[in-house]
């Protein structure tokens, strides 16, 4: 049966002169399995390459430096896409594994002197083993009752790290300034590359999209493989998934683990970019604020999290940046003697919440279906309806 | 162990702290009853209720102080406010969601509960403020002395308790509510419109909110902001009694208020270990530790379900 198979998609893949089908059909199993299919995907692939090569040189720093950020946060949130767009455990407690993995970095490479490597696989270590001990309340938990529990999570954490002084450095905070950040002859605070020196930010850059790419693409084979389809099935619904041999303990957990372990890795970048680990920062609005780039980007797709990431950190800066631009600068105050109805910050919250409010009433599924509806439309032209 | 200076705990404080935890319980209560009457009735975590609280407390304080309407009066104002308020965010953005997954409910309501607590703070800006009510004397009872506004705040919360008993009860849309939260359909075919009971549980919802946030906010420059926030520590109050019953609402509030006092109270000589401050965190760990025992909470319905 399966020889017949092979052979009739042999026949169709073989177009009249030998070229292949004009169009990107997926034919067999060995197409489905590439990631890169087809002349498009290469074409956007080689543009990001040159994205990542030129951005560095091409920017200011100050911009460098929030799309760097954007970077940290798109790798937590590609991290609770796992766990929520994918397994469909919802979760407020990702500030709490964020926190986690910043205070390892903080402690393990500034204070223990770990090399970069070494602190930066221990954070998620540390959020993957944190995650797999919280992830039973998920067994046990469903729905409301878990987004609670997380929530407490969230603050019981924040109590943690005000006094466990001798690790997180408590009220004051932690520098994280002394961590080493070599691999190798590569220093990303000062990287020297063939006779040219680049500046910290442009190091940093690099070293965060780097590491997001590594990211991306190990979550992207993750949901296409055995595991990624069962936490799929758990997330449809969970008691049918069990019925059809899906191990619930085992996926539930694990979502948990592996998505506080990517958080744990983007706090401890987040103590590396910004040198300074303060408790202040992992409260409840990280949290919130991960939820929403997911929502944003689209829930249950990875690149949508990197979208997500990208339009709601870097749409703050922007704003705050461009409060005097002449659309905001009726309702903004951005001094004291300047006319306006909000704050930045305000208008910040109340356009971020508007944001969630407006994508969940009017595109549930976020930035990332507006781009796949998009695409359907040219593939399946002339047929778009 | 080195030297410490024991506080003597007297009865007197412990009674002192038995109290101020009731009132604080009763405090959480309230702000629990509007979260349960709506996820009773829809389904809905409505995270949006701590922001009703806030404006509520702003509205009082806005007929009371600012138009000098006598503080009564004002109070009912601000009532009638929240559930006018209630009442306009389910039917601009909550009724255009039904039937979605409980976490796309309470993101939008987180979304609401963002847009509200900004647009409170630029209206009335971020210093704390008087909320202007009257209840300023403190009582002698024996030697415990106790504050006005904390036998306001039993006083409002068993009421409140009451009339939703009576109204539950007895009378006609209070029967459609609890038709409506036991079987949709069937409510449906005995002519109940599930829209009239979403958008009165709001109402309720609203309206109790409003009290809770002048009760939160009652004393000398208690109003500010972050009273949103402080209602958040009614979700272990809600969890803990379960999501869907107004008693347990009450009851788990009662047993938070009084864990916090007394966690205030013991928590400097007995419980160092766990650091400064954790009478605000203590609610959270009591809510875990009673939800692993029992995951639907004390009084919460069971959903059966095996896997």
């Amino acid at each position: 049966m399966a020889a017949a198979f092979s052979n009739v998609s042999a026949f169709v893949r073989r177009a009249p002169r030998g070229g292949d089908p004009h169009r990107n059909l997926t034919l067999d199993y060995a197409d489905d399995l590439r990631l890169f299919r087809g002349p498009w995907r290469k074409l956007g692939l080689a543009l990001l390459v040159f994205l990542y090569l030129w951005i560095p040189g091409y920017f200011s720093l100050y911009v460098l430096g929030v799309l760097t950020l954007c970077g940290v946060y798109a790798i937590g949130a590609v991290g609770l896409n796992l766990l929520t767009g994918y397994a469909g455990q919802v979760s407020l407690g990702h500030a709490f594994f964020f926190g986690a993995g910043a205070y390892a970095a903080a402690y393990l490479g500034a204070d223990r002197q770990w090399p970069l490597l070494a602190y930066l696989l221990a954070a998620a270590a540390i959020g993957f083993v944190v995650g797999a001990v919280i992830g039973p309340f998920a067994l046990r938990l469903r729905g409301n009752y878990l987004v609670i529990v997380t929530l407490g999570l969230v603050f019981l954490g924040e109590h943690l790290w005000k006094n466990w002084e001798s690790v997180t450095g408590g009220g004051t905070g932690a520098s994280v300034k002394a961590a080493p950040t070599s691999i190798g002859t590569w220093n990303f605070k000062d990287l020297n590359v063939g006779g040219v020196g680049y500046q910290k930010e442009q190091s940093l850059f690099w070293l965060v999209w780097a590491v997001v790419a590594v990211v991306v693409i190990v979550a992207k084979n993750l949901v296409r493989s055995r595991a990624g389809r069962a936490m799929q099935a758990v997330r449809d619904r969970d008691l049918s998934a069990e019925v059809i041999g899906v191990n619930l303990a085992r996926y539930k957990v694990g979502a948990f683990a592996w998505s506080s372990a990517l958080a744990g890795l983007s706090g401890a970048l987040y103590g590396v970019v910004t040198e300074r680990v303060e408790v202040s920062i992992f409260n409840l609005f990280l949290s919130i604020t991960f939820v929403a780039m997911v929502i944003i980007g689209g829930v249950g797709t990875i690149f949508g999290s990197v979208l997500g990431a990208l339009l709601v950190f870097g749409g703050q800066q922007l704003i705050s940046q461009n409060s005097s631009f002449f659309l905001f600068d009726p309702l903004i105050q951005s001094s004291p003697t300047d006319n306006g109805l909000f704050s930045i910050g305000e208008f910040n919250n109340i356009l971020f919440g508007l944001f969630i409010v407006l994508f969940l009433l009017f595109e549930p599924r976020g930035l990332a279906a507006l781009w796949l509806r998009a695409k359907t439309w040219f593939l399946t032209w002339p047929f778009s309806y | 162990m080195s030297a410490q200076v024991l506080v003597v705990i007297t009865s007197t404080d412990l009674f002192r702290t038995l109290v101020s935890g009731l009132a604080l319980g009763c405090k959480y209560a309230l702000v629990a009853l509007g979260f349960v009457i709506v996820f009773k009735a829809t389904g809905v975590i409505n995270f949006a209720h701590a922001s009703f609280v806030l404006v509520g407390g702003y509205m009082t304080f806005n007929a009371a102080s600012t138009w000098g309407w006598s503080f009564y009066l004002a109070l009912l104002f601000a009532m009638a406010a929240g559930a006018a308020l209630g009442m306009l965010i389910e039917a601009l953005v909550l009724r255009r969601m039904v039937g979605e997954a409980p976490f796309t409910l309470v993101m939008v309501t987180i979304g609401i509960l963002f847009i509200l607590d900004n647009v409170v703070t630029a209206i009335w800006g971020p210093d704390p403020q008087n909320l202007g009510d009257p209840w300023t004397t403190v009582r002698q009872f024996g030697d415990v002395p106790v504050a006005d506004k904390d036998l306001w705040t039993i006083g409002f919360t068993a009421v409140v308790l009451v009339v939703f008993f009576l109204f539950f009860r007895y009378s006609t849309l209070g029967l459609a509510m609890r038709a409506t939260a036991l079987d949709q359909e069937a409510a449906m075919a005995q002519g109940i419109s599930p829209r009239v009971i979403y958008r009165v549980s709001w109402g309720i919802a609203g309206t109790v909110a409003a009290l809770a946030g002048a009760v939160l906010s009652a004393g000398s420059v208690a109003l500010y902001p972050g009273v949103g926030l402080i209602a958040l520590v009614a979700f272990p109050a809600m969890i803990l009694g379960g999501l869907d019953s107004p008693l347990g609402a009450v009851v788990g509030g009662i047993i938070i208020g009084l864990v916090q006092q007394l966690t205030s109270l013991y928590g400097p000589e007995y419980l160092r270990w766990f650091g400064h401050g954790f009478e605000l965190v203590s609610p959270y760990l009591v809510m875990i530790i009673i939800l692993l025992v029992r995951p639907y909470g004390l009084f919460g319905t069971k959903e059966v379900r095996r896997v």
